[in-house]
Parts: C-alpha cells; structure tokens; sequence
C-alpha cells in the first residue's frame, strides 16, 4: 500500500499536456481553472466563458477588478489581445454548437459508459446546475479532473452513477491522482498509472473494471 | 418618437401584480440595480423572476425576494456569495424555483424573441431536469424539447441606448440582456447615456431599437459586486 498521489495541481498540468495549439477550451468552474495555469510552452489555448468572453486571461491584480468582465465562476478576469464579447445564447451556440475543442470539468462520479454526476449530491439544499448540462455535450472533447476516491475514500470511478447526472455518455477522458483513463465502448481504459502504486491497489480503488488496452504509460508529473 | 421616460419609478409603474419579469445579468455584471431597486419601490407582489441566478446579498434580486415580491425563479443558478435571501425563502418553501440549464435558459429566451415556440437540445437529455419533456431522436442522438419562454417585462442594463433604444453593452455586462430585450412584451431600459439618433455608428448597435419601450439614463450605474463587497443593502443602495 502507498498513499502516492497527485495534488490537484499536478492533475491540473497533467491534463494540460493534452490541449493542443489553438484549442479552444472551456474550464470549468473551480479545480478546473487550474488547468489555465499549466498551458504548455509555446502552446497557446483559447479560454471561452459561458457569460460571453472569448480568450480572457488571469485574475487582475487586486483593486483593479472590473466587475463588468468576469468569468462564470463570477470571479473578475482580464482581457488578452484578439478578446471577443459576445451574448449568453451565441455562447451556448458555442458549446453544443460543437466548436469549443475541449471541456475540462470536475466530477461527483464518472461512470465506465461515459455519464457524468457533478452537480447535485442529493436532493437537499438548493439545486444549482449553471452551464453543466450544457457543457457536457457539444465540445470535442469532454474531460474531467479529479481526485480518484471521494474523501472518504469511496471510488468516483464507478459502474453507474448513484448522484444525480449532469449528462450521459458525455466524458471521453479521465485524469485522476492516480491515473489516466479513457472511457471507450462502455469500458475505462487504463492510459496511464502513478509508477509507486501497483495495479491491484489502483483496481482496488476504482469502482468498475480497468481494462487494458496496450500499453499503461507510467503517469509522471513534475514536483509543482 | 420618444422612448425616453424621466424617471426609474415612471418607467417601472406600470408592472403589475403577478407579472413576468425578466432580469437582465450574469451575477452583477449586467444587472439593472437602479430599475430593480425603483420596482421594489413600486412594489408589486406574486412576480416570476427570469434570471440566470437567484440575487445576492440584500440588493437588486435578493431585496425583491426579501421583500416578499417573488412567487417563482426561473434560474440557473440560485446560488452566490451570500444566497441568503432566496435559500431560506426555499427552504420555508416560500418561493418555488424553476431550474433551467443555463444554455437552455438562454435559448428558451433567445426562441421566445426569435418566434419558435419549442426546439430541441441535447442538454439534459436523460437527467432529472428532463423528466416529464418530451424527447425526438434526430440521426441517431436523443434530444430534449424545450419551450420558448417569455415575460411581459424585461429590465435590462445597457451602456449606451439612443433615442431610438440602439443599444450596446459594456463587456461581459452583454450576457442577457440582448435576448431577454426580444423576449419581453415590454423591454425597460436603463443606460448609461442616451444619444441623439446617429450617436451609435450603426456597425456597433448590439440591440437594434426595435426591441426596446422605454429608456431610462442613469448615468452612474452602480455595481453590484461593489455594493456587495460594501456589505450595502437595499435602502443603502438607494440613499
């Protein structure tokens, strides 16, 4: 046994290596931004906002925020040369348009059949689902980052969804702390694996079968 | 023609009990303060919200909602820094909420303004927020029918409107407000600046005029983010 795994950070620059030159990606609200940071160098990624910015930046130095130009997280961003503004149903035709190359969201639960659970644990509280439905259908590629098992330990890997979906048959890769995994004909496949954890204890803590396919690349990220 | 109208309170007198009201904004960004703010003045009661999200703090949506003027939210979102206001109305079960998928949400608008009464979307398509539509397989994918969604007013943030109602917006401030402008039966206005008829190069009108009833200038909008961050409420807003 190890508790090897990768810090949100080194999933963020791992899923980054994998954004092509010119893609134009969108990012989701929270860990997903953090992908933002890691673009490859000399590498450049369009950044789309589902409130209607194409190609905006990072965060401005505190206090000098303009509020009329965020992203939707809320958050307040800047503009980068070649910006576009446009309204909320042109953004929307955007995604299920087909035109943005990649979504990178973060999950609940990813299910081997490709079906996503991100946006409601249960039916307390108030809902929210925002752009999350939308988003899942249209790009090229729809991606999630995140931790492999839940903090309690239960795997997001799974057979079915138990949460309530945000779409289905929607995600097409997985970077996890431990590992890359396609999702191929209704089966993960194990792209990649951290070189200090064996593959029982991976299969241990994934909720469905890994399937290999090929070789398993060891999953090899820098100290970030 | 004149749709210039003197004051916040004349311009929003005529909604009445139990209207549809779309907001225009994306959180504060784009959010009519100072026409919401008059409409609470005026006080009309039963209202149905359309807007992406559910008000924040104690301004603008939320100060309707604390006000007791809200009956429904149509939202995406209703969720934001300080969500009190709707959350415990929710949860008293004081208010009911329609949750909208927020491409959805901006399509049903744009369909509404635009003369289609339902289309299709992959969006949701096989979730709990499709239970109960109808759903088509067009070659060989599985769609959601949605319906176009329209209100009997929309107060809406420009920057800059001539006489006409030619509209523009102030970045990201654009979000909705273009498509609720079409949606409305009546489509309120509140800029920055209005102009004399050729003050906006014709290249640059976003909204043409024909959308909007009436004008309102306010010349120095105040933000939300801002009357958040100051921890304002509705009566400070407007004192």
């Amino acid at each position: 046994m190890t508790d090897a795994k990768l810090s949100n950070a080194q999933i963020a620059w791992r899923a980054a290596q994998d954004i092509e030159d010119g893609a134009y990606v969108n990012l989701g609200i929270g860990f997903p931004e953090m992908v933002a940071q890691y673009t490859v160098e000399g590498r450049e990624a369009i950044f789309h906002t589902e409130n209607g910015i194409l190609n905006f930046g990072p965060a401005p130095e505190p206090g000098t925020e303009d509020w009329d130009l965020i992203n939707a997280g809320k958050k307040a961003v800047t503009l980068k040369p070649g910006a576009a503004f446009f309204h909320h149903a042109d953004s929307f035709g955007m995604v299920r348009g087909g035109h943005l190359d990649v979504a990178i969201l973060g999950a609940l639960q990813v299910a081997q059949n490709g079906d996503l659970a991100n946006w409601r644990v249960g039916n307390k509280g108030v809902p929210a689902v925002g752009g999350a439905m939308d988003l899942v259908h249209g790009a090229k590629r729809v991606a999630v980052i995140t931790d492999h098992v839940t903090k309690k330990g239960d795997p997001k890997l799974v057979e079915s969804c138990t949460f309530p979906l945000t779409g289905v048959g929607c995600v097409t890769r997985v970077y996890t702390s431990l590992a890359v995994v396609d999702i191929e004909d209704g089966h993960f496949v194990l792209r990649e694996k951290l070189p200090q954890i064996s593959m029982d204890h991976l299969r241990a803590l994934t909720g469905a079968e890994l399937h290999i396919d090929g070789d398993v690349a060891e999953l090899n990220v820098p100290e970030l | 023609m004149d749709k210039i109208c003197p004051s916040l309170a004349e311009a929003v007198a005529g909604i009445p009990d139990g209207a549809v009201v779309m907001i225009g904004g994306f959180g504060g960004s784009g959010a009519p303060i100072e026409l919401i703010h008059a409409l609470i003045d005026a006080g009309p009661k039963d209202l149905t919200v359309i807007n992406n999200n559910a008000g924040n703090g104690r301004i603008g949506i939320a100060a309707m909602i604390d006000a007791g003027m809200v009956a429904k939210m149509i939202c995406s979102f209703p969720k934001s820094s300080d969500p009190r206001a709707f959350t415990d109305r929710y949860l008293a079960g004081e208010i009911a909420l329609e949750l909208v998928p927020q491409g959805t949400l901006a399509e049903r608008i744009r369909a509404a303004g635009a003369g289609i009464p339902a289309f299709y979307t992959p969006s949701s398509y096989g979730t709990e927020l499709a239970e109960g539509k109808p759903v088509g397989e067009f070659d060989g994918r599985s769609y959601v029918q949605e319906r176009w969604l329209k209100a009997d007013f929309a107060l809406l943030k420009a920057d800059t409107a001539d006489t006409y109602g030619n509209l523009t917006y102030r970045m990201a401030a654009r979000n909705f407000n273009p498509l609720m402008a079409a949606a409305a039966t009546t489509t309120i206005v509140q800029a920055r600046q209005i102009l004399a008829p050729g003050g906006i190069e014709p290249e640059n009108v976003i909204t043409p005029g024909l959308y909007v009833d009436t004008l309102v200038e306010v010349t120095d909008p105040q933000q939300e983010e801002t009357l958040i961050r100051a921890g304002a409420t509705y009566e400070g807003a407007k004192a």
